[in-house]
């Protein structure tokens, strides 16, 4: 079957690793079960799920599409479209929602123009929301790239941003 | 077949009830006898004239689901004194059990699921003849136009029946929907057009296409790249 | 190759007699007299650059060669979060916090080698204005009972050695040597021990039924999907001391008869994903994990499963599905998951918690257990003190302490000179309590009499500027995204009371709303399936109990007293205050205030988004919200 890709641009880069996603798959051959574990492994080598890695995967591991796609809708871990150069995480805990997380979700959709689970149309930032990082003492805290902001105002996340190009 | 008498007076055909694996039980005051590791809907819904039980995600050609809660019955394991609710087409009968379908604590639990079922599916038949059953007039919230009540009987259908698994369930919580994968049934073989999905449908939301492929219920469009995906769809078939 | 077997092979212990020699040979290297100095490395000292402060350390004693003098240790979390990074010097327990790197060489030089304490980095009292040098004497340790979580600050949690020096593995050593299956579930039984995650069901009996159940294959599972917000001790456990989480499990399948177990960690917290590995790979190597444990025949593995990010995966039956490598839906559990759980065998899961307080309960005997806490619940809680309160950070008390103790002795009370408005307890599935019940002693019992829940141990407190209608409707939102969709009166209902929720914070509500909204209630905990649906509707109800009368502000007056529900407050500028600084301006991103320097500027209210920037910048009050 010809399998079409959503972003032509990304299909070099996902052809260039079909070589990684065969070895992550195969090593995951027999191993149903461990269907998410291997999702999260795909996810972390391409930032999203491809859709024809999806397929691949579904025949490999002879799991139905339509069930892999209702596992990876389901988990909030998962996302099917490519995300920015940067990814914000915005926590919003009950321990950050108290101290004004929302706000900066607020200034996120406001200043960026994207909504949790968006990217800018430059591809700078991708935005998603977290229900809790255990970092309660710090809220309200944002997560860029993988570094904790903490005590951050809707003020402080634009100096924390300008950084990340 | 094994007769088993109630009050005395009338009989019902009890299956398979002989000896050791039967479980007597109660349901609204009548005594049963049914075999062991059916369901209180399995033992009840044969028998006319006892029990009351409504469902709507339950068919007796698929495992049971628990979805739909409307099936919710009272029942209590300890001889009468406390009691609980749970769903009918779940629950294994056990000896001694006793069940109440028809109390009012009950009348009033599936009269609130009914009144969220009709606020999402107002032009639903079947839910406004149970919304008629237990009195629901206008619900209280601001109405939906869906057709679909997600029981999933038709993705079970596909799966259990069939043997594939052309349409699952896919996003979660109120965003929730039946979806082929990625919402093409292009990308694999497993649609095969029989129409059991939309035949098991209880709601009519599924219509088979000219295509021969069923036309799914849509809802809500929750998340961005599902959007994306959704218009890319409609572009490939406009 | 052949040099690594020999030297696995090496570390593995055969007996447990060996582990008691191991253990003493790791003790006798030790000198008690010599410097050690623990640095915090949990999450949150992270945030705070506390790996920077263990990089200047190691710097500082490599450039001093004090290598064989000082041993520095990245420990797992301590507890005390809000003044982290914290270093503890010992053997003496000198207690600094808000470490930076460049106060590395002064530590080394005053401190460890002069046996001077340095003033600026001790912790000063709040109240009494004191300096406290030593750790135990800070009130936020002084008054816990750190059982579970005490040798967290001890331990370097990516080294097994430390773990076996401090007793680690003894318990699994008693059980193997002498205690019979049976006799270890009794124990457990008469502990009294309660599930940590959430409902309170007693541990031990739960470990019987799936002992009883008859299975060739059972499951151990440790549920460390810890999805409260505002609750992370159960992170800081697997973070600081993934040993005693194992050591639990360990137990715990060999009193069932399981031989392979899994621990469900979420993907948010890889720090925990990490150790947990570590832990592991050298139980394994140690023999301590895998076939033959100790010499005694008993085989018992452990894989770590990540969560994919659904906070119903909590839920155990939704937690075993995910784990099949499905969607997390949960079940019904009219046959219990003891019996029939994971690929329908029998399995036990527990919380970390729960896990952790096996070793302990074995170690010192259910009858020391059972003395600490209340008739219904015993043993010591960990909970995570979070919001508005002065001690931000995880305390471990002994059950039945008051909520006044926890919030005012140990948190050192609220910020700011606010008043306390409500605590929240039980994450999601919990509910807000106030100020007049503060002496409710803490237990599983009274907190559901309160209409909350002890849950995972979460308490958020909140000041007088929270507004509870928003708190009732930040949870329902977060369950209305958490909800998996599969029943209607979880899916449909919580979506309804979102409805009505976000009605009323906008000033559209109307007082029929508050009886629907309990109807719905009723529905949800009548009628849905899981756990997280029966309880989604205790933060509305415990807000509508206790704090009714701001409900009915928000709707009869349209006012949100607390100034948080946006549709209801407006900002102005007070010309008496106003400076003319400019701040406000530029900080507004509408452009709805105007203003010269040095001129009282004006806020245009048809610009104004109510985004509350002005508010956050200005230096002297001007700014008015109401």
């Amino acid at each position: 079957m010809e399998l079409t890709l959503d972003f032509p641009k990304v299909k070099a880069i996902v052809e260039s690793y079909t070589e990684k996603v065969d070895s992550l798959i195969d090593s995951y051959a027999g191993n149903k079960e461990q269907l998410i574990s291997l999702l999260q492994d795909i996810q972390a080598e391409f930032n999203y799920l491809p859709q024809d890695v999806l397929v691949k995967i579904s025949q490999k591991l002879d799991i139905p599409l339509s069930q892999v796609f209702s596992v990876v809708t389901f988990f909030r871990a998962f996302t099917l479209k490519p995300r920015g150069r940067h990814l914000v995480t915005v926590c919003l805990g009950t321990a950050c929602h108290v101290k004004g997380g929302q706000r900066l979700v607020d200034k996120m959709e406001r200043d960026y123009g994207i909504k949790p689970g968006e990217t800018t149309e430059d591809m700078r930032f991708s935005l998603e929301t977290v229900n809790c990082l255990g970092c309660c003492a710090l809220g309200p805290v944002v997560v860029v790239d993988g570094k904790y902001e903490s005590k951050i105002n809707p003020d402080k996340l634009d100096r924390v941003l300008r950084g990340y190009k | 077949m094994a007769k088993v008498w109630i009050d005395g007076e009338t009989s019902i055909e009890v299956e398979d009830a002989d000896g050791v694996n039967a479980f007597n039980f109660t349901v609204d005051d009548k005594q049963i006898i049914v075999s062991a590791g059916q369901t209180i809907l399995e033992a009840v819904q044969r028998r006319n004239g006892i029990g009351n039980i409504p469902a709507l995600c339950h068919h007796p050609a698929v495992k049971p689901y628990g979805a739909c809660r409307i099936c919710t019955v009272e029942v209590s394991e300890d001889g009468g004194s406390k009691f609980k609710f749970v769903a009918a087409c779940l629950y294994p009968v056990k000896e001694g059990l006793i069940v109440r379908t028809n109390t009012e604590r009950i009348r009033q639990l599936r009269k609130g699921i009914i009144e969220l079922m009709l606020a999402r599916c107002p032009n639903v038949k079947r839910i406004q003849e149970l919304a008629e059953e237990y009195s629901v007039d206008k619900p209280r919230f601001v109405l939906g136009d869906q057709d679909c009540i997600l029981c999933g009987l038709c993705v079970r259908a596909c799966q259990e029946i069939i043997g594939k698994s052309a349409i699952s369930l896919v996003n979660r919580g109120i965003y929730r929907e039946v979806a082929a994968p990625f919402y093409a049934y292009e990308l694999t073989e497993e649609c095969i057009g029989c129409g059991d999905c939309a035949f098991v449908c209880p709601t009519g939301a599924i219509e088979m296409g000219d295509d021969s492929k069923p036309v799914l219920p849509k809802v809500k469009i929750p998340y961005a790249e599902v959007e994306a995906l959704m218009k890319k769809e409609t572009a490939a078939t406009s | 190759m052949v040099e690594q077997v020999r030297k696995l092979l090496e570390k593995r212990v055969e007996s447990t007699a060996e582990l008691e020699n191991l253990r003493q040979s790791i003790l006798d290297k030790k000198d008690s007299s010599r410097t050690c100095i623990s640095v915090c490395g949990g999450t949150a000292c992270r945030a705070s650059g506390a790996e920077a402060v263990v990089d200047a350390f190691v710097d500082e004693i490599e450039r001093r060669e004090l290598q064989i003098q000082v041993e520095l240790k990245e420990t797992g979390c301590h507890g005390f979060c809000e003044r982290g990074p914290l270093v503890v010097i010992q053997p003496k327990r000198i207690f600094y916090q808000q470490v930076k790197p460049e106060d590395i060489p002064e530590i080394i030089a005053e401190t460890v080698l002069g046996g001077k304490v340095i003033e600026r980095l001790l912790y000063v009292d709040p109240v009494t204005s004191q300096k406290i040098i030593y750790e135990p004497d800070v009130p936020f340790y002084k008054k816990q009972t750190r059982t579970i979580f005490g040798a967290n600050g001890e331990i370097d949690p990516t080294n097994i050695e430390d773990y076996i020096a401090s007793g680690g593995y003894s318990a699994l050593s008693k059980v193997l040597v002498g205690i019979k299956p049976q006799e270890i579930v009794d124990e457990i039984k008469k502990s009294g021990l309660r599930g940590r995650g959430g409902g309170g069901f007693p541990t031990g009996r739960k470990w019987q039924s799936c002992r009883d159940a008859k299975a060739d294959i059972k499951y151990v599972i440790c549920n460390a999907d810890e999805g409260d917000p505002g609750a992370y001790q159960d992170r800081s456990l697997l973070e600081g001391n993934p040993h005693s989480v194992l050591e639990g499990m360990i137990i715990g399948a060999y009193a069932i008869g399981s031989h392979q177990g899994y621990i469900y960690v979420r993907n948010e917290y890889p720090l925990a994903v990490g150790h947990a590995r570590i832990a592991i790979e050298q139980a394994m190597d140690y023999g301590l994990l895998g076939e033959n444990i100790l010499g005694s025949g008993f085989d018992f593995k452990v894989m770590i499963n990540k969560g994919g990010g659904a906070f119903v995966c909590g839920e155990s039956s939704a937690l075993m599905a995910s784990l099949e490598g499905k969607i997390g839906e949960p079940k019904a559990k009219y046959i219990h998951m003891s019996e029939k759980g994971l690929w329908d065998s029998p399995s036990l899961l527990n919380n970390v918690k729960t896990w952790a307080n096996v070793p302990l309960i074995i170690n010192k005997g259910a009858d020391w257990y059972s003395k600490i806490g209340t008739a219904g619940s015993k043993g010591t809680m960990i909970f995570s003190l979070v919001g508005n309160i002065n001690n931000t950070g995880l305390v471990e008390v002994p059950m039945g302490i008051t909520l006044r103790e926890m919030i005012f002795d140990i948190g050192g009370g609220i910020p700011n000179g606010k008043k306390f408005k409500a605590v929240q307890t039980g994450g999601p599935s919990g509910g807000c309590i106030p100020e007049q019940l503060l002496d409710t002693p803490v237990d599983f019992d009274e907190l559901t009499k309160l209409g909350s829940m002890m849950g995972s141990g979460g308490m958020i407190v909140m000041d007088e500027d929270t507004c509870m209608v928003d708190v009732a409707k930040y949870f329902i939102e977060f369950l209305k995204g958490e909800s998996c969709g599969k029943c209607t009166p979880c899916r449909e209902g919580i979506n309804r009371m979102s409805e009505i929720l976000n009605g009323i914070t906008q000033g559209k509500g109307k007082l029929e709303d508050l009886d629907t909204l309990e109807d719905l209630a009723g529905i949800l905990n009548a009628g849905a399936l899981c756990a997280l649906g029966q309880t989604a509707a205790n933060p509305v109800l415990s807000t509508l109990r206790y704090f009714r009368d701001e409900y009915i502000a928000h709707i009869e007056q349209k006012k949100c007293a607390a100034g948080v529900c946006r549709e209801l407050i407006r900002y102005s500028i007070d010309p008496e205050k106003c400076q003319g600084c400019l701040r406000c301006l530029r900080a507004c991103p509408t452009g709805a205030i105007t203003g010269e320097k040095r001129e009282v500027h004006t806020l245009n209210q048809g610009l104004c988004i109510k985004c509350g920037a002005c508010y956050d910048v200005c230096k002297f009050n001007a700014v008015i919200r109401q």
